[in-house]
């Protein structure tokens, strides 16, 4: 018997029984649209979250003091000196082709004023590669030059949340003077927005000034808070990760025995610790969902099982007549592959809409991957075949005569 | 018409193993029956005639002896290869008429030309008008079993056994869900599909009807009692007519 007319026979007894067709499809459909909908929510988030931490420099990599001395107590990164500017020249000196951006990082919190307006946020002292480093981008004006930061010029870019405090009258900050800790900076630039990172900071509330001008009249020390660098490439990131090691190991005079006095970490391990976290939540989601798909499958088993039973005769007809077991067993499988599909696509089409209804309601960030979509149908097929395999064989061994005169 | 067998019994045997109990529903049968017969085959309860009649429709097999079906003895046959065989030679008429429930009549009778590959859907729908036509239902195509009554019906599952033209047309029980009427109309289009020369064979269980046959097979506790010619079979058509016209309730 051709497909075509086994597709008809399943059709029909499927329309005969239609609320029992898709109260077993139902099963199927809340399973798919489950497995749909969990991947598109796990999927969003992980998606968001690496968007917005490569918006961070997925290139970067960081270098921060640490101490290395177990026996005493351990304090915070930033309160440890150990990073100098002969680090930076050191890592200079190795004209690295890995790396391709360079800047040491020293900051100070305090009061920033600008007439009768203040506001408490940091001054970060940088040089010009910075920028790119963090993929900043300028929103108006320039830049400092390398030689600004050799003149120690009072020059300053200000981040959006620092202009929408200082500058409430709306006024252009650009030429304009503010004040921090006393020292007037001219205002040279403004930063593109880049809002709340993933941790919930403000990203833009920021002060960029050369790093001589903040070291020299703010700080006034001699230490580093961070070495800021960017790998040429994401893949590159391990070996220029190794040569600042390296680097700063030499110009610190560690010992071999000796552990690191300072921390480099690049941007691409701490997208990889988080999607890592965010993948087993989409991967228990998904499990969560698959399971409900078994259980419609296991419906469909117990439907099959109730469909043979109740055909028997038609099926001891159709033997009488010359069906073949081969005939009667295609018969119920396609029956039953018909029930997981049809569900199969009534669950897409649920998991989808409910992953936007979600997106839109709770403003969650969903992708739905097309390979999800293609997964959770060949589930459905095989899910179809496997639960419809046994009761489908169970018809087609039946005797002829006790079927036929079964009551 | 040449006489050629299309039934061939020798010494058919079938047996039952029940737990410890062997039943011997057919104990030795042998007989022939040519193409263009109209046989019915009679016997009591527990005679062996279902037994019988599943092994002539091969659904069954002997347990010794040996059944030729149009040539072919059935002996080395495997399930698949005996569906093949009924598919091809066998037209099965059953009491209780085994139409599909709603599924149209035309439907119905196309339904064993699905199994045969042979058969493209075009010529399947021709075949069973023509079927339909014969059992003068040509008018009753979309009409589900349960808009028929049980002679339409019965009649369907005639067209259905005619179908895939058969070598032999099995009818089992055929008229004995009908009342006297109906089935005597049964007999009638039997007797008028034997005279275009099919094969029938008839079990039954009611004298009456076997007197419609040309020949008339006798059992009796799994033996042949009597295998006796009817020289003068009554007309189906002539019993019709004499019935009375009207009901009397």
């Amino acid at each position: 018997m051709s497909i075509l007319n086994l597709l008809k026979i399943a059709f029909r007894a499927l329309r005969r029984n239609k609320l029992r067709a898709f109260l077993t499809m139902l099963g199927v459909i809340i399973g798919v649209a489950a497995v749909i909908a969990m991947m598109a929510i796990g999927q969003g988030s992980k998606q968001s979250i690496q968007s917005s931490l490569s918006g961070m420099g997925s290139n970067m990599i960081t270098v921060q003091p640490q101490s290395n001395s177990p026996g005493s107590v351990r304090l915070a990164g930033s309160s440890i000196q150990t990073l100098k500017l002969e680090d930076i020249e050191a890592i200079k000196r190795l004209q690295s082709d890995n790396i391709n951006g360079l800047s040491p990082v020293v900051s100070s919190g305090g009061q920033a004023i600008r007439g009768g307006n203040n506001w408490p946020t940091s001054i970060t002292g940088i040089v010009p590669d910075y920028l790119h480093i963090r993929q900043l981008q300028l929103q108006d004006g320039i830049m400092f030059s390398d030689n600004d930061v050799k003149k120690s010029a009072k020059v300053c870019l200000l981040g959006k949340t620092v202009i929408d405090n200082l500058f409430t009258d709306g006024s252009n900050p650009i030429g304009q003077i503010i004040r921090f800790k006393s020292i007037p900076f001219q205002v040279i630039g403004t930063l593109v927005s880049k809002g709340q990172s993933n941790f919930g900071q403000d990203q833009d509330d920021i002060i960029l000034a050369p790093f001589s001008t903040v070291r020299n009249r703010i700080t006034a020390t001699n230490y580093l808070q961070a070495i800021y660098a960017s790998a040429v490439s994401e893949a590159a990131s391990d070996a220029a990760t190794a040569e600042i090691t390296a680097a700063i190991r030499e110009s610190h005079k560690l010992l071999p025995s000796q552990d690191n006095d300072f921390q480099v970490r690049t941007q691409a391990q701490l997208i990889a610790t988080i999607t890592a976290t965010s993948s087993m939540l989409t991967v228990l989601l998904t499990a969560i969902a698959g399971i409900s798909l078994l259980i419609g499958g296991i419906g469909i088993m117990n439907i099959m099982y109730v469909s043979v039973t109740e055909r028997t005769r038609e099926i001891g007809l159709r033997m009488s007549i010359g069906a073949r077991g081969k005939d009667i067993l295609m018969q119920f499988l396609i029956e039953a592959v018909l029930i997981s599909i049809t569900g199969g696509i009534l669950g897409v089409l649920l998991g989808i809409t409910s992953a936007y209804l979600i997106a839109y309601f709770l403003q969650w960030p969903i992708l739905i991957s097309q390979s999800s979509i293609v997964i959770s149908f060949l589930v459905c097929g095989v899910t179809g075949i496997f639960f419809g395999y046994y009761p489908a064989q169970k018809a087609s061994k039946l005797d002829p005569i006790e079927a036929l005169r079964y009551e | 018409m040449a006489k050629n067998k299309i039934l061939e019994l020798h010494e058919l045997k079938r047996e039952f193993v029940m737990g410890e109990m062997t039943v011997r529903a057919l104990k030795g049968l042998s007989f022939e029956i040519n193409s263009g017969e109209f046989v019915t085959i009679m016997g009591s309860s527990g005679s062996g005639k279902t037994t019988l009649l599943n092994i002539l429709g091969c659904l069954d097999k002997p347990t010794e002896g040996s059944y030729f079906l149009d040539g072919i003895d059935i002996k080395g046959l495997n399930r698949d290869e005996l569906a093949g065989l009924r598919n091809k030679k066998i037209g099965f008429v059953f009491q209780s008429y085994n139409l599909l429930p709603r599924t149209n009549a035309l439907e119905n009778v196309e339904l064993p030309l699905f199994y045969n590959k042979e058969i493209s859907a075009d010529e399947r729908r021709e075949r069973a008008i023509k079927a339909l036509e014969a059992v003068k239902l040509g008018d009753r195509f979309d009409h589900t079993p349960s808009q028929l009554s049980g002679g339409q019906q019965q009649r369907v599952a005639i067209a259905r056994a005619l179908v895939n033209e058969p070598v032999m047309i099995l009818a089992d029980e055929a008229t004995g869900n009908l009342d006297t009427r109906t089935s005597y109309e049964i007999m009638a289009l039997m007797q008028e599909l034997n005279t275009q020369g099919k094969t029938i064979v008839f079990v039954t269980h009611e004298p009456d009807i076997a007197a419609f046959s040309s020949r008339t097979i006798m059992l009796k506790d799994g033996k042949l009692q009597k295998d006796s010619i009817n020289e003068n079979p009554r007309s189906a058509k002539e019993a019709l007519a004499s019935l009375p016209t009207s009901d009397d309730y």
